[in-house]
This record gives C-alpha cells, sequence and structure tokens, in this order.
C-alpha cells in the first residue's frame, strides 16, 4: 500500500503543476521525491539544506509575497527546533503555510528521541487558529493536503508511517464509527484500527476523527451517552483533553487521554515496540480503559 | 469677472523633510534635546524611503512595490518618523507612541501599521523572512527589491548565517541587507562584518552611515548574480 508519505509527494507534485501559487520548501528530506518537480519548477522547489530554522522562516516569507508554501520534514525538526519561527513569521506575520511533517511520535523508532516528536501537536496547539489532521490512511492525507493548499491559514499535517485499513472521506469531522450504551472511545488518526481490535466486546461508542484543531466537540456531545470518555491519541497523552473537556463542560465528565507517556524511554527498535511499551497496542489500550471504567 | 481663488495644489502643502526627522522623533521620546535624533538607523532609513524605494502610501499593497524589512525592530522611533513623514500613517500616531491603544509600539506590528512589511522585535527573523520574500517574488516574476535592515549585534543570531549561506547559494540579486554597525555586538566580528558576507560570495562593501550620499550609490548599485550587503558604519553606541 503506498504510504501517506507517498501519497504526500504524489499531491504536491500534481499541485505544483497546476497551481502557481504552491511552492515547496524542503531542508535536505524527501528531496529525493522533489527531483523532477525541482526541475521543472526551479523556483517553486526550494531546497534550504539542512536549516530548518530558515525552513519555516522562507515559508513565512513566501507567504508574505503572495505564494502558498508547504514546508516539510521530520516532525521534531518542523515544529519543535523552529518553533518561534512558527510563532513569529507564521502567525505574528499574519500568514499561514502547510506544515507537513513525517516521523511522528516514533516512526524513526531505531533513531532514539531526537527523531521522535510527540509532543509536536500539544506544542502546536499552544498557538491560536491552526489547523491539526491527523490522517489515519493515505486516502485521507491527499484529501486533507489538498483541502489545506486550497484555503490559507496555518494548517499542520502530521504524516506517520502506521494505516488504518479504512480511509473515512468525512474525516476532519468526529465519524461514528459503531454505537454503543456505554463508554465514547475517540480514536485519532492511525489508532483506529487498534482501538477497534481493543474493544470488539465492549459495549461503547468508537468515534474517528483525523482532524483534532479544531475539534468537532457537537458530534462528542450528541454521541456521548455516559459521562466516561476516553481519547486514544498518537500523541503525547492528553493532548485532546483540554479540547474535549471544554466541549463537555456543563456534564459531570470523566475524561481519560490515552497515548505517549511523558517520559524519556531510551528504547531502539521497531515502532510496535514502541507502541506496546507506552501502552498503545491493541491489549494496552484495553487494559487501561477496563481500570478507568473500574475506578 | 473674478475668479475666486482656488485651493493650493497638494503639491504646495509643506511636506515634512529630513530636517523634520527630530521634531517627529520628539513627539514619541518626548525629549526636547532630540537625543534621539542620533538613531543609528536615521540617515540610512531616510535614504531609502526618500531616493531609492519604489514603495508610497498608494502602493503598499501593490505586489510589485519594493520591500523594506526592519529586522532590528527596537528603537523604531527612526523608522515611525520616517513612514510618517512619507505619508504612510497620520503623524499625530506620533503622539500616543506606545501607549495601550496606539498602533506604534516599541516593536512593529505590521497588522497595525500601513507600510510596515514585517512584525519584528526578536532578533534574527528579518533577513530569513527576508529570503523567502525574495524567493516569492522571483517564483511570481517580479521584479521589485528586498531591503531589510539588521544590526551589528543582530547578527550574533545564528538564523543569519542560515540566510546569509542560502540567500547566495539560492542568487538571490534582489536582496540587500544593510548592516547598521555602531559597534554593539558584545563579542565583535574580527575581520568586519562585510567579510562575513564576502566570504559567502555576496558583493558586501562598507560606507559611511550617515553619508548620504554614499549610502545611496551604494543602494543603487547591485549586482546581476549574488545578494548585495551594505555595512553602513555609524559612530560607536554610547
Amino acid at each position: 500500500m503506498t504510504t501517506m508519505r507517498e501519497a504526500f509527494a504524489r499531491v504536491t507534485n500534481e499541485l505544483l503543476d497546476s497551481e502557481p501559487r504552491v511552492a515547496v520548501v524542503l531542508a535536505d528530506i524527501s528531496t529525493d521525491r522533489f527531483a523532477r518537480a525541482a526541475r521543472r519548477h526551479p523556483d517553486r522547489v526550494i531546497n534550504v539544506g539542512i536549516r530548518e530554522s530558515l525552513l519555516v522562516s522562507v515559508a513565512g516569507g513566501l507567504a508574505l509575497s503572495g505564494m502558498r508554501p508547504i514546508a516539510h520534514t521530520y516532525a521534531p525538526f518542523l515544529v519543535e527546533r523552529p518553533f518561534e519561527q512558527v510563532k513569529l513569521d507564521l502567525v505574528h506575520q499574519g500568514v499561514g503555510a502547510v506544515l507537513v511533517s513525517v516521523g511522528a511520535s516514533y516512526d524513526s523508532s531505531g533513531s532514539g528521541r531526537t527523531h521522535h516528536a510527540p509532543e509536536d501537536v500539544a506544542l502546536l496547539d499552544t498557538l491560536p487558529d491552526w489547523t491539526i489532521h491527523v490522517p489515519g490512511h493515505p486516502d485521507e492525507a491527499k484529501a486533507l493536503l489538498r483541502a489545506a493548499v486550497a484555503a490559507d491559514g496555518a494548517v499542520y499535517l502530521r504524516l506517520e508511517e502506521t494505516s488504518n485499513q479504512t480511509a473515512y472521506p468525512d474525516s476532519q469531522h468526529l465519524v461514528v464509527v459503531r454505537r454503543g450504551t456505554g463508554p465514547t472511545i475517540v480514536a485519532v488518526g492511525p489508532m483506529l484500527s487498534r482501538v477497534l481490535d481493543a474493544t470488539q466486546d465492549l459495549d461503547a461508542s468508537v468515534l474517528y476523527t483525523s482532524t483534532i484543531r479544531p475539534f468537532d466537540g457537537a458530534t462528542l456531545r450528541a454521541i456521548a451517552a455516559t459521562p466516561e470518555v476516553i481519547l486514544v491519541e498518537p500523541t503525547l497523552a492528553g493532548t485532546s483533553v483540554r479540547v474535549a473537556s471544554e466541549a463537555l463542560r456543563d456534564r459531570p465528565m470523566r475524561i481519560l487521554g490515552l497515548g505517549v507517556e511523558r517520559r524519556e524511554l531510551r528504547r531502539y527498535g521497531e515502532p510496535w515496540e514502541h507502541a506496546r511499551a507506552h501502552g498503545l497496542d491493541a491489549a494496552g489500550i484495553r487494559t487501561s480503559i477496563d481500570a478507568f471504567l473500574a475506578s | 469677472m473674478t475668479l475666486p481663488t482656488p485651493p493650493p495644489p497638494p503639491s504646495a502643502i509643506p511636506v515634512p523633510g529630513y530636517a523634520d526627522l527630530p521634531a517627529l522623533m520628539a513627539r514619541m521620546t518626548g525629549d526636547e534635546k532630540h537625543d534621539w535624533a542620533a538613531a543609528s538607523t536615521l540617515d540610512v532609513l531616510w535614504v531609502l524611503y526618500d531616493r531609492i524605494l519604489r514603495v508610497s502610501p498608494a502602493t503598499v499593497d501593490d505586489p510589485d512595490r519594493d520591500r523594506f524589512l526592519l529586522s532590528k525592530g527596537h528603537g523604531p522611533m527612526a523608522y515611525y518618523a520616517v513612514l510618517a513623514a512619507k505619508g504612510f500613517f497620520p503623524l499625530d500616531w506620533l503622539d500616543a507612541y506606545a501607549t495601550f491603544a496606539s498602533p506604534l509600539g516599541n516593536h512593529p506590528d505590521r497588522m497595525l501599521i500601513p507600510g510596515v512589511e514585517i512584525s519584528s522585535g526578536s532578533l534574527g527573523h528579518g533577513l530569513p523572512l527576508g529570503v523567502g520574500v525574495g524567493l516569492g517574488l522571483r517564483a511570481q516574476g517580479r521584479e521589485a527589491r528586498v531591503v531589510v535592515l539588521v544590526g551589528d549585534a543582530e547578527l550574533d543570531e545564528g538564523t543569519n548565517g542560515e540566510a546569509i549561506a542560502f540567500a547566495r547559494a539560492a542568487g538571490l540579486d534582489h536582496l540587500t541587507v544593510v548592516v547598521i554597525d555602531n559597534r554593539s555586538s558584545t563579542h565583535g566580528w574580527p575581520g568586519g562584518i562585510a567579510s562575513r558576507f564576502a566570504v559567502e560570495g555576496w558583493a558586501a562593501r562598507e560606507v559611511d552611515g550617515r553619508d548620504h550620499g554614499a549610502l545611496e550609490s551604494a543602494f543603487r548599485e547591485t549586482h546581476p548574480d549574488r545578494p548585495t550587503a551594505i555595512v553602513a558604519v555609524t559612530e560607536e553606541k554610547r
């Protein structure tokens, strides 16, 4: 199957051909996927070298000149290292860009902590007016990228190696995947298949979304039949607890935020081993849900 | 038959000039001795807006206008005085400088002030942004210039190093950086600031930052394949 990263490269190549306002800014990552485009559009495929602060500033300058920039590299080097550039050279200048990351929380499991960014979304969430997509399938990533480039605002598209079995075309809202009478479980992005595996025999509603900012609080309110709400995210645990609790602020609720734990794991190996270590494989998710419901 | 006297044409209304800038700055500082008239950026800013930049209050949204990016955003009174003198915003804005509702703060905000191209204050952002603006204008086939003003101490910020190296690699010949050098960098620049740009392949030269004629000719001299750095030397910061 196509990966989300391949989907990103394919759609961005098409957009470079069809949309003269689109420019892609790279920092020595994924350049092989844009070699042909760079020959066709030398002024709109820009590789700044290993200069990630400049990567984001150049995106800001391109936007100031009237272009629609797509900036791309690994998540820690796109959001964390140049965070002040994101804050000042995009948001404070009043311009937008499409930031597309790969690597996610621990796709580069063997590379260690320097290449892991479970906190990227939580960090971006300290800034106003970002649209944040965590797609769960390459087809979702394609549609979300096209919509992001056609708009003008600030958009973060977080691509992961792991995908769900099924794409949901309406994933920018909360999609009701399964309806039950018990607790409400919200699976974000690539967590859905695991959540469904973990809760097959549980009388619960399972909702799915690829888009956590803005967060579809209205659907959560409409579906949440009991006080128990469980968020399962591929990012730092609790990343979306704030927006879920805001949506339900007039009700007595109990909210559990599952995700990547806030600790230094200091392990290499495979991504699934990291998921298991953080309790984010199907068994770990079920154990946490059972403990929460019994408490 | 006697015709009524017509109103004076607009050109007859006195327009503030260079000699009026100290008084305009005093409206912000309340300093009757005009100490701020010695602002290190004043002459460079005046020469740019009076003789070089193709931008006016009527063209602040024209995609083909020249762009001036004040990266060294602190001490912006000289910038505000020049913009006000050139009619980008009303002179009486100066009187409320840095108050809560004033568009004019201690650091400029492009969303609040007509003619201001970037919001600055945190050092080391203007040149990287200017590189992006230059790339964007080139991709659109526009001939506009991009001029970025930085301070010599601001060059301490490493983000400038990223931009200086890449701007030459990208051949941004419509980009000019003017460095106001009043020797305020704590650890200094052995070999001189111009050499830091020259070694990266920029056309770099040093001029007297108070000499309007020398500044004008430096700004008029651009090169077809490389960006330009002008080190405008002023008296040492006290």
